[in-house]
């Protein structure tokens, strides 16, 4: 049945030298654990993205209860988290896989620095990489607010602060981002947009560069 | 080099100067680039006047709120509970604010903010040592006028007095004129 309906369609659009491209290499003897097993250290890279899939995921779906309102934003996550079926689990996959990302992330940094394979010609995919990395940090520090609890709050007041101290353009920077005064409603539903829209959206265009440098230079040589 | 310098100047005399014609390939790509420019300016100008709005908007002063009888102010301070009229967004509130007003040696009257210029948390006054406030989080510690004695790298701000008809008013947060 899959098999029919694989053929009909690349009998019409030729499918299979497109997913042939992506799929369709080699991978170096040095960097595959079944040959050396120390070179699980190479799994990092794809660990980091294996859980950035679950973020965006399970990220969908708690949209699907979430309200970025102050006056609901707290019961909406408390509704999730205790009264829908699996929401601990959805919301636990949201919570532990944004703090094990920059865990994976973290590692696949140190994998890098220490097999420098920064160097050229791979330069650039270091930079976007460090460009992800701040990207998620955007996204740690904007989802932090979003239950609304004390903790949230309290931790976005603490950032806001940090980012008033910042010389003569501080203090526009903490309004911008604030949307106004004080952290309120339009703080929390400006964090929520970019949350959710903006830094994804900037992260994959990030991730697709990554990856597709990674492809046209191939993983750096053995140590 | 004069040889070229010499050419340059009879050829000049001669003729009328060339006028430095566009070819339509560089006149098409100024038109297309810059009707592409305004039509992108079109799409992101609205947007980023939208998300900038809050930082442009007119901020209003607070207004001065009545607090406390004159009468009952002394020279040690005391916590007093106010109320302003606090609009975020689309959401208005009544939000409490704190102040610890006293009488200075001079009989002047001031309102200190209980927020420690360390990092943020709520002073007390008395509650550790005696006569200053301190902070329970970090311990920083202040005296009656606000000025900081440990931790804290500034003086405590001060709430802008007025007094009235026997009542003392607190305004806008200022910083520190005591110390």
């Amino acid at each position: 049945m899959f098999k029919a309906v694989y053929n009909w369609i690349d009998e019409r659009l030729d499918v299979a030298p497109l997913w042939r491209d992506v799929a369709d290499h080699e991978v170096p003897e040095h960097v595959n654990p079944a040959h050396h097993f120390s070179a699980f250290v190479y799994c990092f890279g794809g660990l980091t993205f294996f859980i950035t899939v679950i973020q965006i995921l399970s990220g969908m779906f708690l949209t699907m209860y979430f309200v970025p309102d102050i006056n609901n934003a707290y019961a909406s996550v408390d509704y999730l988290q205790h009264k829908v079926a699996f929401g601990g689990i959805v919301r636990g996959m949201h919570h532990w896989g944004a703090s094990l990302v920059i865990v994976m992330m973290f590692l696949h940094t140190l994998r890098v620095f220490f097999t420098g394979s920064y160097k050229a010609p791979r330069e650039m995919n270091w930079v976007v990489g460090m460009l992800i990395f701040f990207i998620m940090l955007g996204l740690g520090f904007t989802g932090y607010l979003l239950p609304w609890d004390n903790k949230a709050y309290f931790a976005t007041k603490v950032g806001m602060q940090i980012a008033e101290s910042v010389p003569y353009i501080g203090v526009y920077l903490k309004e911008l981002m604030q949307g106004g005064t004080i952290v309120g409603a339009q703080t929390l539903t400006r964090f929520f947009a970019i949350h959710v829209f903006f830094l994804p959206g900037a992260l994959l265009a990030l991730m697709a560069a990554h990856f597709f440098m990674i492809r046209k230079q191939g993983i750096s040589g053995p140590l | 080099m004069a040889k070229g310098v010499e050419q340059k100047m009879s050829n000049h005399e001669g003729q009328k100067p060339v006028r430095k014609e566009m070819s339509r390939r560089q006149f098409l790509s100024y038109t297309l680039g810059g009707t592409t420019a305004f039509m992108a300016g079109g799409v992101v100008l609205p947007m980023v006047r939208f998300a900038v709005d809050p930082l442009l908007q007119k901020k209003e002063k607070s207004a001065f709120i009545k607090v406390v009888e004159e009468s009952k102010i002394t020279n040690d301070p005391v916590e007093y509970k106010f109320k302003i009229h606090q609009v975020d967004g689309w959401y208005e509130s009544e939000a409490e604010l704190v102040a610890w007003v006293s009488k200075g040696p001079d009989g002047k009257i001031f309102a200190l903010s209980p927020v420690c210029k360390h990092l943020g948390c709520t002073i007390g006054w008395n509650t550790e040592q005696s006569d200053q406030y301190v902070c329970p989080c970090h311990g920083a510690h202040y005296d009656r006028d606000g000025k900081n004695l440990s931790v804290a790298p500034n003086p405590l701000d001060e709430y802008e007095v007025q007094l009235k008809d026997g009542f003392v008013y607190l305004g806008p947060i200022m910083p520190n004129t005591r110390v």
